[in-house]
């Protein structure tokens, strides 16, 4: 029993450090951005990876979310003989949830667990050793990049998320049951305003730093893991952490947001 | 000042311990400017783990390297990466990075720290990997490489900024004799020629006494003997000449006695 109230508490430690060491990360990239040199090519690179990475399944992700969304809706507005309001019904919940969420919860299977990868096994292959000892931060040189291109990458995915979606339910609505093309559209764009795009944005911004602040962390950090594993066991196991926790942060912000700004 | 007797390194009571392991124990001694000196030790005496506390990498539980007059272990980040441009250093393993080519590893640390152009970069690249022999690779990537070939690519990376110090762990092991006997003497005209100081990790006999200024031998986790190979070789301490004559453990040889102490628990 004591062992086990021991076990807890120790855990419950080093999840506490871990988050801690993560923020620190962000504290530390975000301070050492504003000092030169300025790189944008790195950035570019990575945005390129992650975004190239992730927009296939993000098109196909997004037209299926959008097809089952208007097939959902239609039945359910028909019953109300409401079935004008399917474009803005469509559109509202993809703009304001599943587009950020969905989004994200795809980066981070696609590019989180391989940024996670690819720094773990430069963690235990001593590369970013190497980089310390050429005094090139690796912080600096390996995750900054990283972390910038995800905060962009992750709007410009969920945009993409965005219009595919909508053009799913467009043509659910439209080609295969014959609703009016005008009603559709311009049921979306009367009901959308302003305030439910900012949301989308926001919400996309903060998670595509948290899925790649968490995803770098954790591969960054795998010396300091739990059991200080090595070897390809340890890259496997922050990995598979990575992408768990990240997207259980995800859910949990974005409930966060929703209670907040409703 | 006289370099014969300036300290490059000093090492003061080091001890280091993994969570509750200790690894190395009150360490003490001196590294000369411009001298090589060779650490030696059987496998897992902690000459890899000494070799990351000179580079900064881990820090000791307690005691103090000055090192060219910095204190490393209690240096801020600034100062430890001014030391670090310094330093070239050549993992056990390589750590290339493997998403650049041979060429663009070793030119790395001329971009980031440098502003000269294209050309020259080319140019020092050449010269570095052509002392290594790995010119007609430059191109493969670190995955394409062999053993000897990632060791020999880690080298030219480490000396490409001309450093001060130069730290190789074991950079002959793997290598064919001629390579080894090329890279010991490429050792020995970077000493001569660079005025660089050398620490080298190593197990191979033939090496060791080729290149070494000096030689310390690491075991049981503290220094057993530092003197030049002169004296090593004149050493009285049984485990020194045990190292040296490649004497194999007691367990091996009285294989009897080893074999009952390793089914002791199964029989009872
Ligand atoms: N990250 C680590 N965590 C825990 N123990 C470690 C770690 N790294 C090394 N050790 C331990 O420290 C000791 C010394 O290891 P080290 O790598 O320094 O040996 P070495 O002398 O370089 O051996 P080799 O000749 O095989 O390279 C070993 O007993 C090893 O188990
Ligand atoms: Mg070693």
């Amino acid at each position: 029993m004591i062992k086990a109230i021991n076990e807890l508490g120790s855990n419950v430690l080093a999840s506490i450090e871990q988050i801690g060491r993560t923020f620190n990360l962000l504290v530390i990239i975000a301070w050492k951005l504003t000092q030169p040199p300025y790189q944008i090519y790195p950035i570019i690179k990575q945005m390129y990876f992650i975004g190239a990475r992730s927009l296939t399944v993000i098109i196909i992700s997004g037209v299926t979310i959008g097809m089952v969304l208007g097939l959902q809706f239609y039945n359910t507005l028909e019953r109300f003989g409401s079935v004008g309001v399917l474009g803005s019904a469509v559109a509202l919940s993809i703009i304001r949830e599943l587009g950020p969420v969905m989004t994200a919860l795809m980066v981070v299977g696609r590019a989180g667990s391989a940024i996670c990868a690819e720094l773990g096994i430069m963690r235990i292959s001593e590369q970013v050793d190497a980089l310390e000892c050429m005094a090139i931060a690796p912080d600096k040189y390996l995750v900054a990049p990283k972390l910038v291109a995800g905060i962009l990458s992750v709007p410009l995915l969920n945009f993409v998320f965005n219009v595919v979606a909508i053009g799913g339910g467009y043509y659910v609505g439209v080609v295969l049951f014959g609703m009016a093309e005008g009603s559709y559209i311009n049921g979306m764009i009367d009901s959308v305003v302003w305030s439910d795009v900012r949301l989308g944005l926001m919400k996309s911004l903060i998670f595509g730093m948290l899925i790649t602040l968490i995803c770098c962390a954790k591969g960054f950090y795998l010396h300091l893991s739990e059991h200080g594993s090595k070897g390809a066991e340890g890259v496997s196991r922050v990995t598979t952490d990575a992408v768990v926790i990240s997207s259980i942060a995800v859910l949990f912000c974005d409930f966060l947001i929703g209670a907040v700004m409703s | 000042m006289d370099t014969a007797t300036t300290n490059a390194i000093e090492i003061r009571d080091l001890v280091v311990d993994f969570g509750s392991r200790r690894i190395l124990e009150n360490i003490s001694f001196d590294i000369h400017q411009g001298e090589i000196m060779v650490i030696m030790g059987g496998s897992g005496a902690g000459k890899s783990t000494l070799l990351r506390c000179l580079l900064g990498l881990k820090a000791p539980t307690s005691g103090h390297i000055h090192m060219l007059g910095t204190d490393i272990c209690h240096a801020t980040k600034t100062d430890l990466y001014k030391m670090r441009e310094k330093m070239g250093v050549a993992f056990q393993g390589g750590a290339l990075f493997t998403s650049m080519s041979v060429a663009e590893n070793i030119q790395l640390p001329l971009r980031e720290h440098t502003n000269l152009d294209e050309n020259t970069i080319q140019i020092m690249t050449r010269i570095k990997l052509d002392m290594v022999n790995m010119l007609p690779h430059e191109n493969l990537m670190p995955s394409e490489l062999s053993g000897g070939m990632t060791k020999r690519a880690a080298l030219a990376r480490a000396i490409i900024m001309d450093p001060k110090l130069l730290f190789f762990d074991e950079p002959s092991a793997g290598l064919d004799p001629i390579t080894s006997a090329e890279l010991d003497e490429l050792i020995i005209k970077l000493k001569k020629s660079m005025k660089m100081t050398i620490v080298v990790v190593t197990h191979e006999l033939e090496s060791v006494f080729a290149i070494a200024d000096r030689i310390a031998i690491l075991g049981d986790r503290e220094l057993i003997q530092i003197g030049t190979p002169h004296e090593i070789k004149a050493s009285c301490d049984k485990r020194v000449i045990d190292l040296l004559n490649r004497t194999p453990r007691e367990s091996i040889v009285d294989s009897d006695a080893h074999l009952k102490r390793l089914t002791r628990n199964a029989q009872s």
